[in-house]
């Protein structure tokens, strides 16, 4: 990638985290809980990303972000007061400012009259606490020039038609004037203490000078006192210097930029009158100061000591006549070598004074010049920058964080699947050659596995990440879906540093969302409603991750009006789901609603009904190893739970064996294994299987027939069954041949290379090499609820 | 020798552009995300020039720029700010602290370069 | 920026080709689409797929489908042997494992050499055969990959 979309998307990254941080900023503002400092990093987030828009050109984010911050920046310095209006404003401009960040990145389309709605509004805001409008503030309006940075180009320096931004130097913002061609200049410059104070050099400055021409350097060292009086603080020297350019004064002034107001600066045409002056005369030298500092602390001025010692006041460092000064206005190729090593030249700095080779370092210098101000020839100078780049790779800094491809990642822990699967490999022949146990290769081996264990552990943290990225998202989500519906909504998170495996993260988002839309579209009432039953007309809703159990737990729990029982059995029944006589819980009542096939539909909006009911979410979860449940109390509210594995890349498994196939089961999935009693199983309707277990009946299920695998299920008491849990139904008994143990799996999926099949979840890779199939229990399990025969797949498939 | 930059920014985008203009002439960069940390990394890995931006958490750019100037080892290391066009009075604040030069926001390359060439000895 | 337009292949392009023996018949497969040629390996059944998917296999971590070719094509009924080997193909982006009786060599062929697949074949040898061509006094059927899976020939209906 070149760099700079590499760098764009640097930024649009970092947009996503600082929106995060202002967001977060802005709603504690908003609930009053934000200090002084929440105010300054919401400032400082929006400034950053007004920073970076400004280096991409993008015009309309600028502009937004630039009215944000003016507030950002009245608040902070509290010229402006932060009420609960201003901090509701604020939101509402930041899903905007958001908008502005995605259309940047998306290349979208902001609603026009939106932004600029809002943009007045926030204008409005600054007028009405009476603070100075923004057009009274000429400087801060958009005289600011994006400059955009052109990286593509080889070499990546290349001159920009764009004015460059040099405010607060009006010198040079007057047109140059015509000038002659080659001018003489004499310049005199008296540093003063203040200029090597700010670690500015004069040596440097008369360095840069050379680059504009031809120069003459006469030291006057007149000031200088005895040794013993010197100062390495002080001033003592003075030059003047003598310059044939091309250039104008501006050029030259530009040299003194940083200096200017530290030194004093007479620049005159040679045979002319000064062009100008400025005072500042050097410090007077103080004893103390002398005596007291040793110079090695200041080595500034010491390089000019020893030109002065040297004893030859006057060092000529003139150059071959050059050939083009700064504005340079053809493209010369030069060889960018020259400056990949930036050096000092020695015009005053070294100890012999006469100066046998300045011109070869003049010469590297002008060829710098010419680098940094024209355009730089294509190919070979690229070619020649690569291997100085490649060297210089920043070191990571005292941040104990990298960043890495996901790539990379990926390719690790695959390779660490196999290992722990070369390692399981290993064990099982060793064992199978009948080694002792106490044998030193076994013994080798279980540190082997060990160690393994532990690479594994250390290789899924690095893939690690908090749910915040999932979080984050949730508080615009519950703005917009309260203001759809009418309703005051708080979101209340917790626990967005909680991590998991980046294959789950990504998985989140759409469960979250639903629960939240859920949650405040049917589990929160009206504001009227609520006002009524005697609750704050704004209504909680609680996002909240926790680890629990090896497991991440997500829960949304909402203040509302909790599960409407009698209705949602009403429904059930209405929709042939349970029977009129059914003795259920309240919870079994509840979860009801995750059944397929239910759904309120008298109460769908346009919200939660967008076609996905609850039950699509809670099959989505169990997709990835996840359960949902429901609590809910009448008049206090409900609380969603879902459950999911930290990663899917590895799953806890039971092994087991089925019409001579080895499978893996979940061990999530399984609450327990027996043996069946044949008096505890029972034929319903001559061929369905139940299977008592202490009082209830459950459904037994043949995996090998379930599978296809064979058409007659074994007889029940010369296998196990193995009793599971899914949300759809309930329970079920899955009876297999053999259990074999228990043991962690690396999962494979099956769809890379195939497809997607029923009852299969995945694949694994076993001890012995070969692949077993990692059982889909809740689809075996719902399969069999449904009562239907499993289509025969030859028909299926192969049409 | 090739010359060491410290870039101080709290913007990883800010500092990702330092780092390639940089790296692209000739530079070695070395990276801080605050104030603190600048110091920090300065003290521990020291830098020929030090170029730092204003706004950021914990210590800002004028906190760099005294706990620089105030430190033997390195006040006489070179300090560019980078400041916006409109902060004349921040840049005027960051003189008076010590500042060697400043580089104005948003920057092209061949500024930053001349900028970071006019003080780097 | 220059996007130089591709030169469309001329006729008679060479290109280098796999062949391989199913009762008695000659195939053959662009050799660029075969990563390598293995031993037999007993496959782990897949529940619910056509009889002609063996399985699937694992090749250095990576879960493999393994067609069987011969009854793919319908010329084969009998259960695979130790003696048949398994070619790893690669087939938009999937890799999948191709079981044949044997490789028998390495086909350097033109283009205008091949032949359209004539009308008396049947059917389902005609969705897979591109076309024919002779050499050497053996008749030898190029083969498509693209629909030896059963998902792609959904996706190819």
């Amino acid at each position: 990638m070149d760099p700079f979309e590499s760098i764009k998307q640097t930024f649009f990254q970092e947009c996503d985290e600082l929106l995060t941080d202002a967001e977060q900023g802005l709603l504690d503002m908003e609930s009053g809980t934000a200090d002084s400092e929440t105010i300054n990093a919401v400032f400082r987030a929006v400034h950053s990303v007004k920073g970076g828009a400004g280096a991409f050109g993008l015009e309309d984010l600028i502009r937004f972000a630039h009215v944000f911050e003016t507030i950002m920046d009245e608040l902070r310095s509290e010229k402006m007061e932060l009420t609960n209006v201003v901090a509701k404003t604020l939101l509402r401009a930041f899903d905007v400012l958001a908008d502005h960040v995605a259309a940047a990145r998306d290349g979208g389309q902001v609603d026009e009259a939106r932004s600029s709605g809002m943009l007045d509004e926030l204008k409005a805001l600054i007028g009405a606490e009476g603070m100075e409008d923004e057009a009274a503030d000429p400087d801060e309006d958009f005289g600011f020039v994006p400059v955009v940075l052109d990286l593509d180009e080889p070499g990546g320096f290349v001159s920009l038609d764009l004015p460059e931004p040099e405010a607060g130097l009006p010198v040079l913002e007057i047109p140059a004037e015509p000038e002659v061609a080659n001018g003489v200049w004499i310049i005199k410059f008296a540093p003063g203490a203040d200029m090597y104070a700010k670690a500015n050099e004069a040596g440097l400055v008369l360095r840069e000078l050379a680059r504009l021409g031809p120069t003459e350097v006469t030291l006057h060292d007149e000031t200088l006192p005895a040794l013993d009086l010197l100062s390495a603080e002080q001033a003592y020297f003075s030059w003047t210097i003598r310059l044939t350019t091309e250039g104008d004064e501006a050029s030259i002034r530009e040299v003194f930029e940083f200096v200017e107001d530290d030194c004093k600066i007479e620049i005159s045409r040679e045979g002319g009158a000064p062009v100008s002056l400025e005072t500042e005369p050097a410090e007077e030298i103080s004893d103390d100061d002398a005596k007291a500092r040793a110079s090695a602390e200041a080595p500034l001025d010491l390089d000019a000591l020893l030109a002065r010692i040297g004893a030859v006041p006057t060092v000529e460092a003139v150059a071959e006549p050059v050939p083009e000064s700064t504005p340079a206005p053809a493209p010369a190729p030069v060889v960018l070598e020259a400056i990949a090593e930036p050096e000092p030249v020695a015009v005053v700095a070294a100890p012999p004074p006469v100066i046998e080779e300045p011109a070869q370092d003049v010469a590297a210098l002008i060829a710098r010049a010419q680098t940094a101000d024209v355009p730089v020839a294509p190919a070979p100078a690229r070619e020649k920058a690569a291997p100085a780049a490649a060297s210089n790779t920043p070191q990571p800094a005292a941040a104990a964080t990298i960043r890495v491809d996901l790539d990379r990642v990926d390719r690790l822990i695959n390779a660490v699947g196999e290992l722990v699967i070369q390692q399981a490999m290993l064990s099982q022949r060793v064992t199978e050659s009948g080694l002792a146990r106490s044998s030193n290769v076994a013994l080798g081996l279980e540190d082997l596995e060990l160690l393994t264990r532990e690479i594994q552990d250390s290789v899924m943290a690095i893939r690690a990440q908090p749910v915040k990225s999932v979080f984050q998202r949730m508080p615009r989500l519950v703005r917009e879906v309260a203001d759809m519906v009418g309703k005051r909504v708080r979101l209340v998170m917790d626990g967005e540093g909680t991590e998991v495996d980046k294959t789950v993260i990504e998985r989140l988002t759409d469960p979250i969302t639903h629960m939240l839309r859920n949650a405040i579209d049917h589990g929160l009432e009206t504001p009227d409603e609520r006002t009524a039953a005697g609750k704050p007309t704004e209504g909680v809703v609680k996002l909240r991750a926790l680890h629990r159990g090896g497991r991440i737990v997500i829960e949304v729990q909402d203040d509302g009006r909790g599960i409407n029982r009698p209705r949602v059995r009403g429904i059930a029944i209405a929709k042939g789901l349970i029977t009129e006589e059914a003795i259920l819980t309240d919870e079994e009542v509840d979860n009801l609603i995750f059944l397929p096939g239910f759904s309120t539909a008298d109460s769908i909006s346009d919200i939660s009904g967008r076609g996905v009911g609850m039950d699509v979410v809670r099959r989505s979860i169990q997709g990835l190893g996840g359960r949902i449940t429901i609590s809910s109390e009448p008049g206090k509210g409900s609380k969603f739970t879902m459950s999911l594995p930290l990663t899917l890349a590895v799953l806890d498994g039971m092994v087991v064996t089925a019409a001579e196939q080895t499978l893996v089961a979940p061990l999530s999935a399984i609450v327990e294994s027996l043996t069946p009693r044949m008096e505890d199983v029972h034929y319903v309707g001559g061929k369905d299987a139940v299977i008592r277990i202490r009082d209830s009946f459950v459904p037994l299920i043949d995996v090998g027939v379930a599978l296809g695998f064979r058409d007659t299920p074994i007889h029940a008491a010369s296998g196990v069954a193995v009793l599971v849990e899914s949300e759809a139904g309930g329970k079920a008994a899955l009876l297999v041949e053999a259990i074999q143990g228990q043991r962690q799996v690396v999962i494979k999926s099956l769809e890379a290379n195939y497809q997607q099949i029923d009852g299969v979840a995945a694949a694994t890779i076993l001890g012995d090499g070969r692949v077993a199939l990692i059982l889909d229990v809740d689809a075996l399990v719902t399969a069999q609820h449904r009562r239907k025969p499993a289509a025969r797949s030859e028909k299926r498939l192969a049409g | 020798m090739t010359k060491t930059i410290l870039t101080i920014d709290d913007s990883r985008t800010m500092r990702e552009m330092l780092n390639h203009a940089l790296v692209e002439a000739g530079y070695r960069v070395i990276q801080a995300v605050d104030g603190i940390e600048g110091l920090e990394v300065l003290q521990a890995q020291g830098a020929d020039v030090v170029i730092t931006d204003i706004n950021m958490p914990r210590l800002d750019g004028f906190g760099v720029i005294e706990g620089v100037r105030a430190d033997p080892n390195h006040r006489a290391t070179p300090i560019l700010v980078l400041t916006t066009e409109s902060d004349a009075a921040k840049k005027e604040r960051a003189r008076s602290a010590g500042a060697t030069g400043w580089i104005v926001k948003p920057f092209n390359p061949v500024k930053l370069v001349d900028a970071v060439r006019r003080v780097a000895a | 920026m220059n996007i130089t337009t591709a030169t469309t292949p001329q006729t008679g392009s060479r290109r280098e080709l796999i062949a391989f023996r199913i009762a008695d018949q000659e195939f053959c497969v662009d050799i660029m689409q075969v990563r390598e040629i293995r031993g037999w390996t007993p496959a782990t059944p897949l529940p619910r797929t056509p009889s002609y998917v063996k399985g699937v296999i694992n090749l250095r971590g990576a879960v493999l489908p393994i067609v069987d070719l011969g009854a793919r094509l319908g010329l084969t009924t009998e259960e695979p042997s130790a003696r048949h080997v398994i070619m790893v193909v690669t087939v938009g982006g999937r890799t999948l494992g191709l079981l044949v009786e044997a490789v028998s060599d390495i086909i350097n062929l033109s283009d205008d050499m091949v032949q359209p697949t004539p009308d008396v074949a049947c059917d389902q040898v005609k969705a897979f055969v591109k076309g024919l061509f002779a050499i050497d006094g053996r008749m030898i059927s190029l083969i498509s990959l693209d629909r030896v899976l059963p998902e792609m020939e959904a996706e190819a209906a």
